[in-house]
């Protein structure tokens, strides 16, 4: 069961420069939320300030009902016991293989043994795909790999909240499309609280239940997919669908003539894209969090896109549903076509 | 305006701000000394590998250390015809002065270069992150063994400066110099006391610790990629060896103070 995280009032800057300020937003327990935002933005400072390794300048992060950056330093260490983190470049111990890596955190903090250590280490390393590789040194593999035994190591004390900051970038399509089905299983399977800082598009709109972009050092949007997938906000539309005309400049925001020039040249944002549907498990299991698709929209009165919830073998997901639901509900096993 | 506010944050940053961390550092690294489980594996380790990187040097400049101070010395005492105390001159400059001030030297840029230098990478790589956040301090985990691994190896290298200056200082001496062996050793503890050899070890220890504390700081606080390190490493030399020799003064002020000296 993963722990609620509520963000309020966030501010931190270095020195005379802002980073963002005023950042509230709350990740419900047990969800996958993405968050995006240009390069430079701060995602990274975000997700360090959540566990406490920077302090911010004002404002609460609360892990459960313990406010992290106000806690003394040997609760904040309980607290982050909670959390499993998956840094940039993985960030493995050069002196250790990736056994002794990912073994690390059961062997300081549980009093398994070492041949249930082995079993537990085994489970994880092939869950990334890492079997084989066990004896090598960070050293000595490639970006991608080191990315994933970062995330074995992330994932072997069954943490209930996950940080997972750009787990997609230097990993080549086929890798990110099994890095997110993992994902999305992995929340079914221990059900923790996820926060993944992407700048893959694809990952952003199709594996998430909650999406936030942070812009200008503000967070501009925060709340569920359908809802910033379907959003006329200039800055959340030109940034979803990576598209170059919207206030996001190549040095972040673009100036008045810039803005003039293209609405002179007729240059609009265009048509919405349609939704796709969200990921599902592999084995078919319904997340606990899951929302039926198009839920959102139908409640807030909102039409989507046309084309949307159609997957790539054109299922209609919005008719698929309930179908899907008790198929699932009565055989309590596999999807009846099998997993996608 | 704008530049003298920026000098007066300058000037704050040294005086105050960078001090005032490295002090709060080495409180916590003294409360983290005493909690469980002590990281022997870790101080053995780096107790090795500090051996590893200074025995050698310490030797090599300890040999010309104690000949350069016979050199000296013994020309001036042969003027005055008192060559018989030849060996006290030599032994008391080396095991008080000499020794500690050679032992500070190789700790503050052997040992404190390589400590900074690991602990900087560590740092750029968030390795450091990664063991906070998998809820390790660091400070007890790395600093603490480092640190005392340092004042441990400290206390051995001002032993070995100590041995191998005074045999160069005789083999220059006798060989070299025209010196008479009897004249060296029968004169060894003519000025020199057991209380110097203690001070001498008193201040290896402090320095040991001091060198580790200025590389563990920088090395952690590194920031801005290899050329972060870089400047890191560079500093903590600089710094440590500044540093050493104050504490050198201030502890052998100390110990003329505290010590009644033979013969006065």
């Amino acid at each position: 069961m993963g722990v609620e995280i509520r963000v309020e009032g966030l501010t931190k800057s270095f020195g005379r420069q802002v980073i963002w300020e005023d950042v509230t937003l709350t990740l419900p327990a047990g969800e996958i939320s993405v968050l995006l935002g240009p390069s430079g933005t701060g995602k990274s400072v975000f997700l360090k300030t959540m566990v406490g390794l920077l302090k911010p300048d004002r404002g609460h992060c609360w892990i459960g009902d313990k406010d992290m950056p106000n806690l003394r330093e040997h609760d904040m260490y309980e607290v982050r016991k909670l959390f499993g983190v998956l840094f940039q470049d993985g960030a493995l111990f050069g002196s250790m293989n990736l056994y002794d890596n990912v073994a690390f955190p059961l062997r300081e903090h549980t009093r398994k043994s070492e041949s249930e250590v082995r079993r537990i280490v085994m489970e994880k390393m092939e869950m990334v795909g890492l079997v084989g590789a066990e004896n090598k040194l960070p050293g000595e593999i490639s970006g991608g790999m080191k990315k994933r035994a970062g995330l074995a190591r992330a994932l072997v004390l069954d943490p209930e909240i996950i940080l997972c900051d750009e787990p997609d970038s230097g990993l080549d399509p086929v890798r990110t499309a099994y890095l997110n089905q993992l994902i999305v299983d992995l929340n079914a399977e221990i059900d923790a609280t996820f926060l993944i800082v992407t700048h893959d598009i694809n990952t952003a709109r199709t594996v998430p239940d909650n999406i936030g972009l942070l812009f200008l050092r503000q967070l501009v949007m925060f709340g569920p997919r359908e809802m910033l997938l379907s959003s006329e906000e200039p800055v959340v539309r030109q940034f979803l669908n990576a598209r170059r005309v919207g206030p996001i400049g190549m040095s972040e925001e673009k100036d008045i003539s810039e803005l003039e020039a293209e609405a002179r040249l007729g240059r609009d944002p265009g048509e919405l894209p349609p939704i796709p549907p969200q990921l599902m498990t592999s084995d078919g299991r319904i997340r606990r969090t899951q929302r039926p698709p198009g839920e959102w929209l139908r409640t807030h009165g909102v039409t989507a896109p046309p084309g949307s919830f159609i997957d790539e073998m054109g299922r209609d997901w919005l008719q698929e549903w309930p179908r899907y639901i008790a198929a699932m509900s009565a055989g309590a096993g596999q999807h009846p076509e099998g997993a996608r | 305006m704008a530049r003298a506010g920026k000098v007066a944050d300058g000037v704050a940053n040294v005086t105050l701000r960078e001090p005032g961390r490295f002090f709060a550092l080495s409180l916590d690294t003294f409360r983290a000394m005493f909690k469980w489980p002590f990281q022997w594996q870790e101080f053995l380790q780096q107790a090795w590998f500090i051996v590893s990187v200074t025995v050698a040097p310490t030797i090599m400049v300890a040999i010309p250390f104690g000949a350069v101070l016979s050199l000296q010395v013994g020309n001036l005492i042969r003027q005055l015809g008192a060559q018989s105390q030849t060996g006290s001159t030599a032994v008391l400059a080396i095991v008080r002065e000499a020794s500690p001030i050679v032992t500070a030297l190789l700790i503050a840029a052997a040992a404190g270069s390589a400590i900074c230098a690991d602990l900087g990478a560590r740092k750029i790589r968030e390795e450091i992150d990664a063991m906070e956040v998998l809820g390790i301090n660091p400070l007890h985990r790395l600093v603490v063994p480092r640190v005392l691994a340092c004042a441990f190896v400290g206390l051995f290298l001002n032993g070995i400066v100590s041995v191998v200056g005074i045999a160069g200082g005789y083999v220059f001496n006798v060989m070299l110099q025209g010196g008479t062996p009897g004249a060296y050793i029968a004169s060894f503890n003519g000025l020199a006391q057991l209380s110097d050899l203690y001070q001498a070890e008193v201040k290896a220890v402090v320095f040991g610790v001091t060198a580790a504390l200025v590389a563990s700081y920088k090395g952690l606080t590194a920031s801005g990629g290899p050329k972060g390190v870089g400047d890191a490493v560079n500093q903590t030399v600089v710094i440590a060896a500044m540093a050493l020799f104050v504490e050198n003064f201030v502890l052998s002020a100390l110990y003329f103070q505290l010590v009644p000296q033979k013969g006065m």
